[in-house]
């Protein structure tokens, strides 16, 4: 044992840390569950047209990957989620919730079917945990590999085209959700097409070995489609533009709320397409399905608002003056710049937020030093703000 | 002769929070005090030149924030420093450091067991669930579950809402954590022997049993539940040392009009018809007062300064079989430069933290065997800081004090007193465990003070020495505490009042005890309560 | 070839044989399958050496519930009854304690023995009214749960104040500070601790044992007797009345798992391959053998399985049964004596250094005893003239460090025979035949994970409302169609029977809301 072990003080850097630094020109970073990931690197705003215009890369190393296999691999995840894994073959993609006995969620995430039997389940937060206490009594092993599996995101619609462009054949095959194999300079790369941007896109899973090869081929290859690294602030914008959920936003995770009420369930976070009570047993049903006999609290609800205030962190009210008292409140709100809509997604008591209902948002704004208030009205919508035909379109059309 | 409103005994941090608070109400209040310098266990000695020794209590995190802001201890010269993260040294030569930043403690945990380091936000959770559920009833009586009064039952009935508010599962998840053992709290997070034994210790600290003992899990919040600056369970030093506490309330209860008098021990409680009409000072006078305050625990109180025909026999016997346990001692080391800890590397913040010299869980259980067998640990639980890191002024420039409170250290040895001889060895003993883990360590100690549980209680006046004035069992807490029946501050005697640490909730530089008891006498007086309310949720 | 039940019951232990016999009576078709030849799980009278038969673990009767014993119409015949425990001193001086008091001991001493038996039977008469029913559901607010709650808050408040602060505080406290409260003399201390803590996982140091004693004393008030013919015919007798309510009773069946379909539980499979179905199985076995073995962790759920996963149930009491070629001698005992039972704790302390070592996965060098001599007056256990020790010794721990093979066996069975022969000096010439039961021997030959004769350690965070885990305390598995009705349920282990009375109950009741 060397007697001087290192600091564990210092930031982790992803294997594309190098490059992201080159094109950094405004030293904006903040921790993502140890790394350093940018904010922004030249500007949020151009950074954010990258994803709806040409192609827009992301460094999504830091999310945390785990890796599953075993014999009972498939009935281990069909017990862990809510939804049926039975239904994804291998080379799909999954998105999944995971709850509690309680049936609370304590995370969403994408589950890879790899191969036959072997899949990865990629989340936000960490939870070797819960997925080991969720092993008992099944063969399955469960590997963290967060650190072993460099992964970038290439969102857009020329992303396509890039990709193409860098010869990984047989890409054009790949529909929303489906993941493949392919060589890329000798080693294997795995790309599903995949996103949390609501467009065309797709997710490439790699050896960290051969992160800056990657990162230099895909570079070359897109200089012509306009591709541009992005950081975490453009992301956000079109994550709420697409619906998309993130833990500690819309929910908690379940196993850290230290206050009652606090946690959501699936129900409640308008997943229940993701919950199939055919399923004998799964963790959470026994709870989900007096829920849905009895009735939930909350609702997740997207809302479309008046104006072009964003409404971070606002309360919501069932009348425009507010007198019957506040109904719920925002948990993300961005300007659309795209759809040039005022969007949000945020959570109410049952009965409110029926799609269609109006609601109001008590939104504060603050110009030159004063700050004013404004009660803007909102429409309850049920679709999510963008959804370009591109994105689901088989095959994918050159841009 | 003059007669006060009150008169508290005892000048440590509760018995001055209890005079401080009256004070502020217009009562004319005497605190007394048998030493030559106040503070009880909360205090900084200047015991050689230059030096300031925080001998007993070493941390400061308990004091309730409440308290400080009302008494404005800020004005009186009280600053409160947090600081960070511990660490334990292993016998393999490695160590294991938690830290303030979660993701670097996670890190560090990571290095050791990627399981335990996800593991440690549920247990973290679910801990803190307990905190805030007791943290609510710190700056309140406990209420008499036997009582049919209506306080009590509106008291009883907020408990027990409380409680219905967690929810059916987190409900029998507050019963199994309110009775189980701190190892066995952990064993259902953590497989890594040293991340249990790292966060045992707080479950054992001034308590007469082992981290397997039924109970102890309880003992862990009681240290969880400080907070400073509004982050609950950090730690913090107090500048200038321990004192700075005690002379920070001295100094509000002393703006506040009351009266200081030191060299005065109380030799009995004048009790005539069932009152107390004053305190007989063992220099023979007498102060006369229809109010009297004890801050001395419980035992010593009604055993020591009181004539038992004075006492219900039933009260009496209970006083009699009140647990205080001396179950830990303090070596406080006076050193020439910072000793160099060859584990850690260099730069570490965790100089600056808690260090421990047990790594395994056994370990920890042995030391216990130990005391049971009335001898001290051969292999100790030692918790030791340096505060000079934070605040240079304790010692001259570039020296530095160290704090070692040692656990476990019997009150007697196998049922006889202490020899000289066997206070240097139990010191020596813990010396010799640290410079293991720091090779220039006992070449730098300038002069070493070892306080064993019969000093501390000479010195003090504590009861075996108890850092908490009685043990931290169930059938010692909350409407328990120290004697059912008797656990909202009143005696068995009228006008004498309890409001040292054997009351609840209990001991640790919290000052809640003083200030509980200061608002039920200020209610028996029917005068306005000069006591703040509980910050409440945050 | 599938028989379909109105019920199985896995094991007859027996609480399960209460169980069926209480469902068989109320019209219910049910099948129990034990895995052992005989029935009585860990009740049964065994031979262990040619001629030699002795009660195999549970070798005492003092829990057996009054409303058990009614429902059953059932009287064990008794050999011993309200037996004297004899704490005994090696120069004769012994201590004799029984319900009535105490000899031996100062005037003082026996005074405050008549008021602390006074104190602990009152509360154990308490704890006693909730161990014959299901514990209250926290939180539900249907009228049954809150008026079993509002009942238990007016039964502490009926103690009156100070008998009610009294037990509030001694609830959790341990026994050791009690007894150094009040008594003086070692051997008394020695012999209450020893009850407060025999098979547990605790010293009398360790808080907690003030329940575990009164849980000893929640049912004939601490009076111990011997039934004839070993505790086997106890199980026999509930056997009998099982039978002839109409119970299937089917010996060597091990049942390999509880069938699960579609969530719910449909019967049972046996390790020869038969299967049997009941839309209602109940388990007998222990909470962890149930649920992660003969269910599965998969067909529960995850938080659910790891408590259970968690739940502390490693046995530290072993069970030592010698063949005696004739009565050995004890200083200062009549020769009637022999019927009594006999502890060897000469003080509190020596209770708690045997339990250090068992902390460590070690065994107490110096082990404490509880032992009886069965054939005294029972000649159907021993030939004429030979008798036989059925002695309870701790602390053996179940997880022994190195395993227990049989060179450890052999080092604890000497250290046990040394103990005993400090108070029993000819011992070792008298013994023609010995058999050491482990905790891993009774985890293999009765099937009880750990060992372990509650089930389950019997400490506060595992008792009444979080017994065997919170939410499942009611008997009802988090499975449909499944039960628990064995010492790992609430309240716990002893021949009580309260466990398989209340899961019937709570059985019957639930059909009857359906």
């Amino acid at each position: 044992m060397s007697v001087r072990a290192p600091v564990h003080q210092g930031r982790l850097k992803s294997p594309f840390y190098s490059r992201l630094k080159q094109l950094d020109t405004v030293n904006e970073w903040h921790e993502w569950k140890g790394y350093s990931s940018a904010d922004v690197l030249y500007c949020a705003e151009t950074e954010y047209f990258a994803i709806r215009n040409s192609t827009a890369v992301f460094d999504l190393t830091p999310m945390t990957k785990y890796r599953i296999t075993g014999p009972d691999a498939l009935d281990y995840l069909n017990r862990l989620v809510t939804r049926d894994m039975a239904k994804v073959r291998p080379g799909r993609v999954a998105y999944a919730v995971w709850c509690d006995d309680q049936g609370q969620v304590i995370d969403d995430g994408t589950i890879f079917h790899l191969r036959e039997g072997e899949y990865r389940l990629c989340s936000q937060e960490r939870h070797f945990a819960w997925l080991m206490a969720a092993a008992m009594g099944f063969d399955v092993t469960i590997t963290h590999e967060t650190e072993d599996v460099a992964a970038l995101a290439v969102q857009g619609p020329t992303s396509f085209s890039v990709l193409d462009k860098m010869g990984f054949d047989g890409l054009e095959r790949l529909k929303p959700f489906d993941l493949g194999h392919f060589d890329f300079q000798g080693s294997e790369i795995m790309i599903s097409r995949t996103g949390f941007t609501g467009d065309l896109g797709y997710e490439l899973w790699i050896d960290p070995a051969q992160a800056e090869a990657l990162w230099d081929a895909l570079f070359a290859a897109g200089e012509l489609h306009g591709i541009r690294a992005i950081g975490t602030t453009a992301l956000e914008i079109s994550r709420i533009e697409a619906g998309y959920l993130a833990a500690y936003m819309e929910f908690l995770p379940a196993d850290e709320t230290v206050r009652t009420g606090r946690s959501r369930s699936p129900l409640e976070l308008g997943l229940s397409w993701l919950v199939d009570f055919k399923k004998p047993n799964f963790n959470g049903r026994r709870a989900l399905a007096e829920e849905k006999r009895n009735g939930s609290t909350w609702r997740l609800v997207k809302l479309d608002i008046e104006g072009n205030k964003p409404a971070h962190n606002s309360y919501i009210y069932g009348s425009a003056n507010g007198r019957k008292g506040e109904i719920g409140f925002i948990t993300s709100a961005v300007w659309s710049p795209v759809c040039k809509q005022n969007i949000a997604i945020g959570t109410v008591r049952m009965p409110h937020g029926k799609p269609g209902d109006n609601v109001w948002v008590e939104i504060y704004y603050q110009r030159e030093m004063h700050w004013n208030r404004k009660m803007a009205k909102a429409t309850v919508v049920d679709k999510p703000f963008w959804f370009p035909p591109r994105r689901g379109a088989k095959p994918p059309g050159p841009f | 002769m003059k007669t006060y409103d009150a008169i508290v005994v005892g000048a440590g941090h509760n018995g001055l929070t209890t005079a401080a608070f009256l004070a502020k109400a217009g009562l004319d209040v005497i605190c007394v005090e048998k030493n030559d310098y106040i503070g009880g266990a909360a205090v900084s000695r200047n015991l050689y030149k230059d030096w300031w020794y925080s001998n007993c209590s070493y941390v400061c995190s308990l004091l309730r924030p409440e308290i400080y802001r009302a008494l404005e201890l800020h004005k009186h010269g009280l600053q409160v420093t947090p600081y960070g993260g511990s660490v334990t040294f292993m016998e393999n030569g490695d160590y294991y450091g938690s830290y303030h930043d979660p993701e670097v403690a996670y890190r560090e945990m990571a290095r050791l067991s990627r399981h335990d380091a996800d593991a440690y936000k549920t247990y973290s959770a679910d801990t803190m669930r307990q905190c805030r559920f007791i943290r609510d009833f710190l700056l309140s009586t406990a209420p008499d579950p036997t009582s049919f009064k209506p306080r009590d039952l509106k008291e009883l009935a907020r408990i027990g809402g409380k409680f219905m508010e967690m929810g059916e599962a987190r409900m029998y998840e507050t019963i199994r954590f309110w009775t189980m053992s701190v190892a066995e709290y952990l064993a259902e997070y953590f497989e890594t022997d040293v991340i249990k034994t790292a966060l045992s210790g707080s479950g054992i600290i001034g308590t007469a049993l082992g981290i397997n003992s039924p109970g102890t899990a309880y003992v862990l919040l009681h240290h969880y539940m400080g907070e400073v600056d509004g982050n609950v369970g950090s730690w913090g030093f107090a500048r200038g040392g321990m004192g700075a506490v005690s002379d920070s309330i001295a100094g509000a209860f002393q703006a506040a009009g009351g009266e200081l008098r030191t060299e005065a021990g109380v030799d009995q409680f004048i009790v005539k018809n069932g009152k107390v009409t004053g305190v007989a000072l063992e220099n023979g006078d007498e102060i006369a007062a229809p109010v009297v305050v004890s801050a001395m625990d419980v035992k010593r109180t009604f055993l020591n300064c009181m004539d038992k025909s004075d006492l219900p026999e039933k009260f009496h016997r209970r006083v009699k079989n009140f647990k205080i346990r001396g179950s830990s001692g303090k070596v406080n080391i006076a050193l020439d430069g910072l000793p160099d800890f060859s584990a850690l590397p260099e730069g570490s913040s965790l100089i600056y933290s808690d260090m421990h010299f047990i790594d395994s869980m056994e370990r920890m259980e042995r030391a216990y065997d130990d005391w049971k067998d009335g001898i001290w640990s051969r292999d100790p639980f030692i918790d030791m800081v340096i505060p000079t890191l934070n605040d240079p002024t304790m010692a001259p420039p570039g020296k530095h004090f160290m704090s070692c409170f040692v656990q476990y250290c019997p009150y007697k040895i196998e049922g006889r007193d202490w020899t000289s001889e066997e206070r240097d060895a139990f010191g020596q003993n813990v010396i010799d465990q640290i410079a293991k883990y720091s090779p220039n360590f006992k070449d730098l100690i300038l002069h070493t003070e070892i306080r064993t549980p019969q000093d501390i209680e000479d010195e003090i006046g504590i009861t075996e020495g108890n850092i908490f004035h009685g043990e931290l069992t169930m059938d010692q807490l909350l409407f328990n505490r120290p004697i059912p029946g008797y656990a909202q501050y009143r005696s068995p005697i009228g006008g004498l009042y309890m409001c040292g640490s054997s009351t609840h909730p209990g001991g640790g530089v919290m000052a809640a005890p003083g200030a509980n008891a200061a608002r039920e006498i200020l209610s028996d007086l029917k005068r306005p309560n000069t006591v703040p309310e509980s910050f409440g949720d945050d | 070839m599938i028989d379909r039940y109105d019920a199985i019951v896995v094991g007859a232990g027996h609480n399960g044989l209460v169980c069926s016999a209480l469902l068989a009576k109320a019209g219910k078709r049910v099948l129990v399958l034990e895995a052992n030849e005989q029935v009585g799980g860990a009740a049964v009278t065994r031979e262990f050496a040619d001629g030699y038969s002795v009660s195999a673990c549970a070798h005492l009767l003092y829990q057996l519930q009054a409303e058990v014993r009614k429902d059953l119409q059932l009287a064990p015949r008794l050999v011993s009854k309200e037996m004297t425990t004899i704490a005994l001193s090696p120069d004769g001086k012994h201590v004799r304690l029984s319900a009535d008091g105490v000899e031996g001991v100062s005037a003082a001493d026996a005074a405050s023995y008549q008021d602390f038996r006074k104190r602990m039977t009152r509360f154990s008469d308490l704890l006693r009214k909730y161990l014959n029913k299901s514990p209250p559901r926290l939180g539900a607010k249907d009228f049954r749960n809150l008026m079993a709650l509002g009942q238990l808050g007016f039964d502490l408040r009926r103690l009156g104040k100070e008998e009610m602060q009294e037990f509030l505080r001694l609830i959790g406290m341990n026994i050791h500070d009690e007894l150094n409260e009040r008594f003086d003399n070692p051997l008394l201390k020695g012999a209450i601790s020893l009850d407060a803590v025999l098979g547990t996982h605790l010293g009398p140091r360790s808080p907690n044992t003030i329940m575990t004693y009164l849980y000893r004393l929640a049912g004939d008030h601490g009076r111990t007797a011997a039934p004839a013919g070993g505790m086997g015919s106890v199980s026999n007798a509930i056997a009998r009345v099982a039978r002839s309510a109409g119970v299937t009773i089917r010996t060597s069946m091990p049942v390999k798992r509880i069938v699960i379909e579609n969530g719910r539980a449909t019967g049972v499979e046996t390790e020869s391959g038969e299967r049997f179905e009941s839309f209602t199985v109940i388990s007998n076995a222990d909470p962890k053998r149930t649920i992660l073995k003969l269910v599965g962790a998969r067909h529960v759920e995850t938080g659910f399985a790891r408590r259970i996963h968690h739940l502390r149930s490693k046995g530290n009491a072993a069970k030592l049964h010698l063949a005696l070629d004739g009565l050995p001698t004890i200083a200062g005992l009549a020769k009637k004596d022999f019927a009594e039972r006999f502890v060897i704790a000469p003080d509190e302390h020596y209770v708690e250094r045997a339990f250090n070592p068992a902390k460590y996965g070690e065994c107490s060098p110096d082990p404490v005893v509880e032992m009886t001599f069965p054939s005294f007056r029972d000649e159907t256990l021993a030939p004429t003239g030979k008798h036989v020790l059925s002695a309870v010794v701790q602390y053996a721990p179940y997880d022994l460090q190195g395993g227990w093979n049989a060179a450890a066996k052999d080092a604890f069975q000497q250290a046990v025979i040394k103990t005993i022969s400090k108070y029993v000096p000819d011992i070792e010439q008298r013994i023609t035949a010995s058999e050491l039961l482990t905790p891993a021997d009774i985890e293999s030959e009765f099937h009880i994970t750990g060992g372990h004769w509650h089930h389950g350690e019997l400490t506060l965070d595992q008792f009444l409302f979080v017994r065997p885990v919170g939410g499942a305390a009611q008997y009802r598995m988090p499975v449909d169609g499944l039960y628990l009705c064995g010492a790992g349920a609430h309240p716990g282990g002893g021949v009580s029977g309260a466990a398989g009375r209340n899961a019937a109950r709570a059985i019957l009741r639930r059909e009857r809301a359906a």
